[in-house]
């Protein structure tokens, strides 16, 4: 009985706020997420819905990242596209190439004459969306970089001190050896190997992942992953493969059940792996900065992140890019940012809710969470540690799982693979090339 | 000594085959003629430009040792899942034809995997051989067999195949099934009377007087195995290890619905068009003829 009661006064809320909601503008914002993540966009939403009248958002979920960017690409071919579109990080030079399709996050803040400083936001978070000069296209939303996660009680019964360091890959190395003689079937995974191993690898390290400062400096880059530090580094987990020191588990984040559920010790995974970790893992663990090759020049310098961005479409009235620059500033204030940084394990964008965070007392209350944070802006980032810009990277990305499955499986040295990746990845760059020109 | 009813005038033949034509075109001819002329773009996903290229489309794959490469995966996949719904399911069907008692309750379970789509079934079949809590990895393991379709390309294909042919056995099933019950019995008769045995009577007469329906069946999943199969790849292998699963048709969503090239998506189509019209007019060239009607 209650519950109706209740049920009918929102209901009455509701008609009643839409009846006086006439007048306001509409803002269509697609995104890709469900589950938890889901209701705490539509927490955001509702939370700046309720903080001003003038505007409304709408948010739809649109299913997974690609199924969100294919909506708003199809929507835009038949001129039904959403003022704000979630594009996930690879398709970010796919988006940059569309002009005429989007509307940079810059202009639409000028245009709108809205209060707007791209100096409050991390510059490595931002740096993956923003021209060479430093404009900003896209608005970061969800950005996560990885690290290395331990299984504190695994280490134990191998006789391994959970403390031990394991800043660097050959420390790293040392520890593995230790857990296989103890009989440790799974010593490390990894999820999401191509950005890890390969393009975070290479930001870390300060070594181009591709020429044309990894694509940001024109369409006529070309892969350069097959260099000495990735070719050292992947012959090392393909060693490590053969001799079951590393267990691949596939090409997207399978490794994380195994972790959760105790079956490996080592782990590298986003940071945003988190919330599924505390919430399901029975025993201590803790998170560790992505290991480094020691020895080498600069390293480690800045990881890059993963995840996606804010995009305006381009169509609309001038009104209605005002309230999505509202509302993408509302996103970037300091109280929105801190809490969608401490409740999802996600980077905060701005550094100011970074420093919100500290003083709430989030990172010693769970140890281990602000570890991504001093990883990715412990330097500032240059053109190798930026981001990434390549067209076609959802195929490129394809063409490296393919690449390094021959590299695990033995079949390839890792010089040959990534020989072999960079030539395929090449051909896709061209053609993408010529369709962009 | 032939019958044969005409009709007077052509309005009333028309309009019957009216419907028929109609959905042919938009469905069938307008598609392929817009895949057609796609292929000879490169447009940018957004449809704000796009550049004519000719066959650069075609070019660009048949140039494309690993796009070859495809070609063989997709025969050795579709010949196996062929083989592997058509069998057990002219096994299955045998047997039931000789049942007396609860046949109706052994057909309706036999036609139930046929309702699952093709995609659910891929996440069952991966489920149960998931490397870590899969049911049947558990017992190969058990075996001591270390089964990890992961980075084994062998086991990725075969977990495809049966993933693929699983449901597909129950319709195979239902089609000759019917077929079997169409048997005269009284030449089967006959033939037990002379003193065949079963397996016998099976290969010397039922076999033959169903091969149309074989015929029919053979063309069908050929067809099936080469188009309608991408569900149960993306779930289970999304093409890999490396591309020891990338038939031509996960390629052609692949390449458009996730890489966003519809240009050589469209050319990848365009290409699988005519190798399935190539195969099925071999069948009726050559398989058909030891067909008897």
């Amino acid at each position: 009985m209650k519950k109706r009661l209740l049920s009918g006064i929102l209901a009455g809320s509701l008609l009643a706020s839409s009846g006086g909601a006439l007048a306001q503008t509409e803002v269509q914002f697609w995104h890709a997420f469900t589950g938890r993540l889901g209701e705490l966009v539509a927490e955001q939403i509702e939370t700046f819905n309720s903080s001003q009248s003038e505007y409304k958002v709408v948010g739809s979920h649109k299913g997974n990242y690609s199924e969100t960017l294919n909506a708003g690409i199809a929507a835009f071919r038949a001129k039904e596209q959403p003022h704000i579109l979630m594009v996930f990080e690879v398709g970010t030079a796919t988006m940059m190439g569309a002009k005429g399709a989007v509307k940079p996050v810059y202009n639409v803040m000028s245009d709108a004459g809205a209060d707007f400083n791209p100096d409050d936001y991390i510059g490595s978070v931002k740096g993956y969306y923003t021209t060479t000069d430093g404009k900003m296209l896209s608005l970061p939303f969800n950005s996560s970089t990885p690290v290395l996660w331990v299984n504190e009680d695994a280490l134990k019964a191998a006789g391994i001190d959970p403390e031990i360091d394991l800043s660097t890959w050959s420390q790293v190395g040392s520890v593995l050896d230790t857990l296989k003689k103890s009989g440790h079937e799974c010593p490390l995974t990894t999820a999401w190997q191509s950005w890890i191993h390969l393009e975070n690898l290479s930001a870390y390290h300060n070594v181009p992942f591709a020429t044309q400062d990894n694509g940001f400096a024109g369409l006529d880059t070309e892969l350069a992953m097959n260099g000495p530090l990735q070719v050292k580094h992947l012959q090392a987990m393909g060693d490590w493969a053969k001799d079951g020191k590393f267990v691949y588990k596939g090409r997207r984040n399978e490794g994380g059940a195994d972790f959760r559920a105790g079956a490996c010790a080592l782990f590298t995974e986003s940071s945003a792996g988190y919330a599924g970790i505390k919430k399901e893992a029975q025993f201590e663990f803790s998170v560790r900065p992505l290991p480094y090759w020691d020895g080498v020049e600069g390293a480690p310098q800045n990881t890059i992140i993963g995840g996606a961005s804010l995009w305006i479409m381009e169509g609309h009235e001038s009104e209605e890019y005002k309230g999505a620059a509202a509302f993408l500033n509302f996103l970037s204030s300091t109280d929105i940012q801190s809490k969608w940084h401490q409740d999802t394990g996600y980077l905060p964008i701005t550094a100011a809710a970074g420093d919100k965070t500290k003083a709430d007392g989030f990172y010693i209350d769970n140890p281990g969470t602000d570890i991504a944070v001093i990883q990715m802006t412990a330097k500032a980032p240059t053109a190798n540690s930026k981001g990434l810009r390549l067209g076609s990277f959802d195929q490129i990305r394809g063409i490296l799982d393919e690449e390094l499955e021959s590299i695990w499986s033995g079949d390839k040295t890792a010089q040959e693979a990534m020989d072999s990746a960079v030539e395929r990845g090449n051909k896709l760059l061209r053609r993408f090339e010529q369709a962009n020109n | 000594m032939e019958k044969r009813v005409t009709f007077r005038g052509l309005t009333l033949p028309l309009l019957l085959v009216l419907p028929q034509i109609l959905i042919s075109g938009v469905f069938f001819f307008y598609p392929a003629g817009q895949a057609i002329w796609q292929s000879l773009f490169i447009p940018d996903p957004f449809g704000l430009s796009s550049q004519y290229v000719g066959l650069g489309n075609f070019e660009f794959l048949l140039s494309d040792e690993y796009y070859r490469a495809s070609f063989i995966t997709t025969a050795v996949f579709s010949i196996l899942v062929t083989l592997v719904c058509m069998l057990p399911a002219l096994l299955l069907a045998l047997l039931a034809d000789r049942l007396i008692k609860g046949a109706g309750t052994y057909r309706t379970l036999l036609i139930w995997p046929y309702a699952v789509a093709p995609a659910v079934a891929g996440v069952l079949w991966l489920f149960m051989f998931n490397t870590r809590v899969g049911v049947i990895s558990w017992y190969l393991g058990q075996l001591g067999y270390d089964w990890n379709h992961v980075l084994n390309d062998k086991e990725a294909m075969g977990l495809v195949v049966v993933a693929s042919a699983w449901g597909r056995i129950s319709y195979n099933f239902l089609f000759f099934f019917a077929a079997l019950q169409a048997v005269p019995k009284s030449v089967v008769e006959a033939a037990a009377i002379d003193g065949a045995r079963f397996w016998q009577r099976t290969f010397s007469i039922v076999l033959p007087l169903i091969s149309p329906t074989m015929f029919f069946l053979l063309v069908v999943n050929v067809v099936y195995s080469f188009f309608e199969t991408f569900g149960v790849i993306h779930t289970i292998t999304s093409g890999g290890p490396q591309q020891a699963t990338t038939i031509l048709v996960y390629k052609v969503f692949a390449d458009g619905f996730i890489g966003q090239d519809l240009g050589s998506s469209a050319a990848q189509s365009v290409i699988l068009l005519f190798v399935v019209g190539a195969l099925t007019v071999i069948q009726f060239k050559f398989v058909e003829k030891r067909v008897h009607y």
